[in-house]
């Protein structure tokens, strides 16, 4: 019997899957004694989930750059929060600008919307010229040679970025028309998070009919299925990844701004958790597929942002919130173990 | 393909590409915090350099280009490209004195203008002087270029040298005479007399190893097996010798500097393990440096009463087996679930483990035990007989064991049945599964020596400092490890070496720009990657593997001048 076990499973297999199973049931268990405790009530949890779905659309939002770039180049753009943070930057000059000129205040919407124009512009040209300068000439490299580009390019873009602006905190300029929260029964949505709703959506369904309906979406369609074969096609390869670059680093300006309204600070070095967690919910949603990102990104800052409270706190673990980031981290391995495909992927079990 | 000739258009793209390097350079402050260290004391400021040097580098670009295909325009292609490049820091000295630059970018500062524009009173006057002083290093460049190719090498590598020279100044005013040191070096960079002597010995020097060297590689060859290795044997113990009384050579300063170098290199054979040897890129690596540390000073310290009383407190050589055993263990206990993903995905989830130790250590959950973010004090030091070791000359003894014995165990491992298996899944998996290798025993073996070595890093970086706070195990460490990996040669052991004298031992030594290591890290990465991917100190098989592709281009351009020739 034991020897049959041992044929089956390498011992490998079943430390992962004891693994798994303590922390399934540890969880269970914390949100049990949290749940039957009442210390939340029941609209603090809405809040959570609502504070965790901003937080995931500004994930879902970068992760769609690593999505695209891996499902075309099958390679960790590990840059990419990088770009997410100078878009930032660009953003809270734009703002702190026109803050300055009293502008802000007459005219939030058209301030945000040239935020955000100016932050996509920033980040889109980053990101082509990461790729122009240091991506394309390893095209054809062993695997690991982009991925150390990418760590390269990263730390060069933070660090020019800490010499540019300083190493200081930039706070962002107070928005009237975006602070405050409405208030619905017990529930009190704040309205920077139903503005990154807004925009989020806005940018995914423009970006779906990109991919899917037009012929610079096909071209980047087929240059992901097979990069030969699409240039036999006709296809300019070169120039449809500069274009996803292009897309990718615009994705992640708009959410450079996005999180400049909601958390109001950007730093040098802050590309590099939320970058960390958008490749997460990447993967959690299945990598190189666009829907998974979002889905990923929406989920992972649910848990987020509710798993804290709800099974560390039961657990009686103190302080359970310094423990947040370990938990989407903690997701990120479970989820490369344990499914490494994702909650829609398929294209990865082609390609591990 | 036959290349394009070159015409001016391309030294004025070259030189715009400089030009914005240089503008780059100044903005992030590397001009300004650059013009108050000497390179030829009074005279020439390491910012000088800086700013001249990528004239000159990009002037040497596009001279030596246009040398291969339009001979006649190497000296204008230099004065052209060397002239623009200039213009860029012109042109922003002169807007820095116009518009407000500040709001946005923090260096550009009046100070920064004055720099640029060294000039007294008329602004445009110095902007001119400095595009004129471009395009006249473009015409000393561009004429260097036709100077015979060894000679150039001999000049070039005599004027690195003296740059260097005054750069480490800290370092040779220790080392040398004091005769010497009167005589070449002032409070604040060369002597101006020093540094012509120096650039003229050099040159000599460079010109005679040149020509010497290949006579007696040759005459090193043709002795007999037992003389050859008799020699060998004599150049290593010179070599340990040497490195045996080294500390006191050094001083207190520059064994700080040794100390740090070393650690780096226990850890960096351990990377190369992981990395190097079977291709399995660790980016959690701090993980267990932190692990090693933490083990360490937890059974040393005297604080921490939660443990205290469970666990007796241990000096350094009790200590040490457990630190590494617990390493050991945790590169295993890590390494089952990590290993069973591959590639890219391994990087990230490795990544996301040490970010998970790291704020594990600094939650208040593990306080009582890890000390919390205030770290652990009272770490214990090493003690022979009657000596602690306490001082880092001291202290450099034992890390020296340390380098020994890591040096020993991979240089073993590499040409074992076992490093010959690493090697064989880092070139392709699934043939190495197909001859019968067990994939995830032997990436598990890789990642636990690893692991191992770098607990023994982590062990001797606690103790030495005597105290320890977790923000010393952020993932910088495991970049910075990476990088001289990357920069040495991957696989190489004496890469390892070469890579953490340049990327720690440089940086430690240049402290007062350590802002810009991490900066100049990233260029490095990248341009490592694009122009020389097998490292400074290369392993035989990867430089082959690396450089398949130019192997056989020769074939190709052969098939294509017959062609070529064809139609004619």
């Amino acid at each position: 019997m034991l020897a049959r076990l041992r044929r089956e499973f390498d011992i490998a297999d079943i430390a992962l899957y004891a693994i798994g199973a303590v922390l399934v049931i540890s969880i269970i268990y914390g949100s049990y004694v949290t749940i039957t405790s009442e210390k939340y009530t029941s609209a603090q949890w809405v809040n959570f989930v609502l504070f965790g779905l901003a937080q995931g659309g500004i994930y879902a939002l970068i992760a769609l750059g690593y999505t695209m770039v891996y499902g075309i180049l099958g390679m960790i753009n590990f840059a990419h929060g990088d770009f997410f943070m100078m878009g930032s930057f660009a953003a809270f000059f734009v703002s702190a600008a026109l803050a300055q000129a009293g502008f802000l205040e007459t005219n939030p919407f058209l301030s945000v919307a040239l935020m955000m124009v100016v932050a996509m512009t920033v980040s889109a040209t980053i990101a082509v010229l990461a790729e122009r300068i240091a991506y394309r000439p390893l095209r054809r490299a062993p695997r690991l040679v982009p991925l150390i580009t990418a760590i390269g390019v990263s730390y060069f873009l933070q660090y020019t970025a800490r010499g540019l602006f300083g190493s200081g905190v930039k706070a962002f300029p107070n928005i009237p028309a975006f602070s405050g929260a409405w208030q619905i029964g017990a529930i009190a949505v704040q309205k920077t998070q139903v503005a990154v709703f807004v925009v989020t959506a806005f940018l995914l369904v423009f970006l779906y009919f990109l991919i899917q309906r037009t012929k610079v979406g096909r071209a980047i369609r087929s240059v992901a299925e097979d990069k030969d074969a699409a240039a036999l096609m006709g296809v300019d390869v070169d120039r449809t990844i500069a274009i996803t670059f292009l897309i990718g680093g615009t994705m992640a300006g708009a959410a450079g701004v996005m999180y400049g309204i909601v958390f109001r600070q950007a730093s040098f070095i802050m590309g590099f958790i939320p970058g960390l967690k958008a490749f997460t919910s990447a993967v959690l949603g299945g990598i190189g597929n666009i829907t998974g990102a979002v889905l990923g990104g929406l989920t992972l800052g649910i848990v987020e942002s509710v798993g804290p409270s709800l099974f560390l706190d039961g657990l009686g673990i103190p302080a359970p919130h310094q423990l947040k980031d370990a938990i989407a981290f903690t997701v990120l391995v479970l989820i490369l173990i344990f499914r490494p495909t994702g909650i829609l992927g398929e294209r990865l079990a082609k390609r591990a | 393909m036959k290349p394009r000739p070159f015409r001016l258009l391309d030294a004025i793209r070259w030189g715009v590409y400089g030009g914005i390097a240089v503008t780059l350079i100044a903005l992030i402050g590397m001009v300004h915090a650059f013009s108050k260290k000497g390179i030829v004391a009074d005279r020439i400021m390491m910012s000088h350099v800086l700013v001249f040097g990528l004239i000159v580098a990009v002037a040497y670009l596009t001279s030596t280009r246009a040398l291969a295909t339009k001979r006649r325009l190497a000296v204008p292609a230099g004065i052209v490209a060397g002239s623009i490049v200039a213009l860029f820091p012109a042109l922003l000295g002169l807007l820095i004195t116009q518009i407000n630059l500040r709001a946005v970018f923090l260096n550009a500062s009046p100070e920064l203008a004055d720099l640029l524009l060294p000039g007294e009173e008329n602004n445009i006057l110095s902007a001119l002087q400095l595009v004129l002083l471009g395009s006249a290093f473009g015409l000393a460049v561009g004429l260097l270029a036709l100077v015979p190719a060894r000679l150039r090498r001999s000049l070039v590598s005599a004027g690195v040298g003296v740059i260097l020279l005054g750069l480490l100044q800290a370092v040779f005013v220790v080392i040398i005479p004091d005769s010497w040191r009167q005589f070449l070096y002032k409070a604040n960079g060369l002597s101006p007399n020093g540094a012509i002597a120096l650039f003229i010995a050099l040159s000599i020097l460079d010109y005679g190893w040149l020509r010497g060297r290949p006579l007696t590689q040759q005459r090193i060859a043709q002795l007999p097996a037992r003389q050859r290795r008799a020699l060998r044997m004599v150049v290593t113990l010179v070599m340990l010798g040497l490195l045996a009384i080294l500390p006191q050579l050094l001083g207190p300063f520059l064994s700080e500097v040794a100390d740090t170098i070393g650690i780096y290199i226990i850890m960096g054979m351990g990377l190369n393990i992981v990395v190097g040897f079977a291709g399995l890129l660790d980016l959690g690596y701090v993980a267990f440096f932190a692990i090693g540390a933490y083990t360490m000073a937890v059974l040393t310290t005297p604080e921490l009463p939660v443990v205290r009383n469970v666990i007796p407190q241990l000096n350094f050589w009790e200590a040490l087996p457990f630190a590494l055993l617990i390493s050991f263990i945790s590169g295993v206990l890590l390494g089952i679930p990590v290993l069973k993903t591959r590639g890219d995905y391994l990087a990230i989830i490795t990544l996301g483990f040490g970010e998970i130790i790291r704020l594990l250590v600094l939650s208040d959950a593990l306080k009582p035990i890890l000390g919390g973010a205030q770290g652990i004090t009272g770490v214990a030091r090493p003690r022979i007989g009657e000596i602690t070791a306490v001082n880092p000359q001291q202290f450099f003894y034992p890390i020296l064991v340390g380098i020994l014995i890591a040096w020993f165990i991979t240089a073993r491992l590499k040409i074992s049945r076992l490093g010959r298996s690493w090697m064989a899944i880092r070139e392709d998996e699934d043939v190495a599964a197909a001859m019968g290798i067990n994939l995830v025993g032997y990436k598990l073996m890789a990642f636990a020596t690893g692991a191992t070595l770098a607990g023994l890093g982590g062990a001797l970086f606690g103790s030495k400092l005597g105290s320890m706070v977790p923000a010393s195990f952020n993932v910088l460490v495991s970049i910075n490890v990476l990088a001289l990996l990357i920069v040495g040669g991957m696989g190489s052991l004496p890469g390892v070496i070469v890579g953490a004298i340049a990327l720690i031992g440089l940086p430690e030594l240049l402290r007062e720009f350590s802002e810009f290591r991490w900066w100049v890290y990233g260029i490095v990465l990248v341009a490592m990657m694009i122009f020389k991917p097998e490292g400074l100190w290369p392993e035989a098989t990867r430089l082959r593997e690396l450089h398949e592709a130019e192997a056989f281009a020769p074939v190709e351009t052969a098939e294509e001048t017959e062609t070529a020739a064809v139609p004619a």
